[in-house]
């Protein structure tokens, strides 16, 4: 993956619009987080696959990190703290946010076929 | 400890580096000793975090990568690997039935004289606890003629004040460059612990930091009917 580049994914992003499209979103601070640190409490969540269309998606700048929002006919699809981007071979949009040690916190993928089980 | 007077060792983890983590050297006194070792593996660690440091995987590419440092893994173990095919995070939410019954036929099948697994409960991770509760009822569903012993493994914070400490503790000293091949197979998932090891320890090379952290694998030798799971 590369540090994004807000215009291209701009690009990406328009490329989906008003196509079905399946939804990979996730957020984790990791399975250790309460193990290594008493005050911590591990937050995390993930849906595969979800099936939608949008019609309207943006990325924004914040502070060297991403936000996007995607408008579907019955609501909403948003991710915070991106920072990096990769359109892959299988024409996956991938967008993920890493901490300092590389661990994924944050992501977001977009695709026309499902993603892998 | 003899080694050799095991038949089959079989070890049951939900993720690939939870045998090298926490079982590697004693593996590899088993295959040192003539003894066969099977790791059912129950998934491929899809939902792992780590993406090695710097990243070089993603969520996408990471199962692959993991699979291949996982038969990298048992290669350098020399030990036999069966991919169970279930995803990351989501064992406790599989039937306990369903798990117990299919580890059930492996340990039949593979004459298993011994189980490795988590310690239901004291493993940190709910796949790490979910894993080893069905462990632990594919052997309770066995006949007693044909159980395993079971060894497991604990780490929780909570583990030694509820279930004292490892009554089976192994120096895998004189095996360790081995453990530590294993756990450099995992390259997604270790570069960046490694170097933590290294800098919270006074040794001044990574190998002796490792060996700090790594040099006894301690297990509690569980008798099924005697344990709540
Ligand atoms: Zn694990």
């Amino acid at each position: 993956m590369d540090a994004i580049k807000l215009e291209d994914v701009q690009s990406y992003i328009d490329q989906f619009a008003a196509k079905p499209v399946y939804v990979h979103l996730e957020t984790t601070n990791g399975a250790y987080a309460s193990h290594f640190n008493q005050n911590a409490y591990n937050v995390g969540a993930y849906i595969r696959n979800a099936q939608l269309t949008y019609h309207q998606g943006k990325i924004v700048e914040h502070n060297g990190s991403f936000r996007v929002g995607l408008k579907h006919d019955i609501g909403w699809i948003y991710a915070e703290g991106l920072t990096d981007y990769e359109f892959s071979e299988q024409g996956h949009l991938l967008l993920a946010g890493h901490d300092n040690q590389g661990r994924l916190m944050v992501a977001l993928e977009i695709s026309q076929e499902p993603f892998s089980y | 400890m003899n080694f050799s007077e095991h038949k089959h060792v079989v070890v049951i983890y939900p993720h690939p580096d939870d045998e090298s983590f926490g079982t590697a050297g004693t593996i590899t006194k088993f295959r040192e000793a003539g003894v066969p070792v099977t790791y059912l593996c129950g998934t491929l660690g899809e939902m792992g975090r780590n993406m090695g440091n710097p990243f070089f995987a993603n969520r996408e590419t990471l199962p692959q990568i993991r699979k291949q440092e996982l038969i990298d893994a048992c290669n350098v173990l020399d030990m036999n690997l069966e991919m169970l095919g279930y995803r990351d995070k989501t064992i406790e939410f599989e039937s306990r039935d369903d798990l117990a019954e299919r580890f059930k036929n492996y340990l039949e099948d593979l004459g298993a004289t011994l189980v490795i697994t988590f310690y239901p409960g004291y493993a940190v991770h709910p796949d790490h606890n979910a894993m080893g509760a069905a462990a632990f009822e594919a052997v309770k569903r066995m006949s007693l003629e044909k159980r395993p012993e079971v060894w497991a493994t604990a780490f929780s914070n909570d583990r030694i004040e509820n279930i004292g400490k490892p009554n089976v503790v192994i120096d895998i000293l004189d095996v360790f460059d081995t453990k530590l091949d294993a756990i450099k197979s995992h390259r997604s998932q270790v570069e960046g612990m490694l170097n933590q090891l290294l800098s919270h320890s006074e040794a001044d090379n990574e190998r002796d930091a490792a060996l700090e952290r790594f040099r006894y694998e301690g297990f509690y030798d569980v008798n099924i009917d005697e344990v709540d799971y």
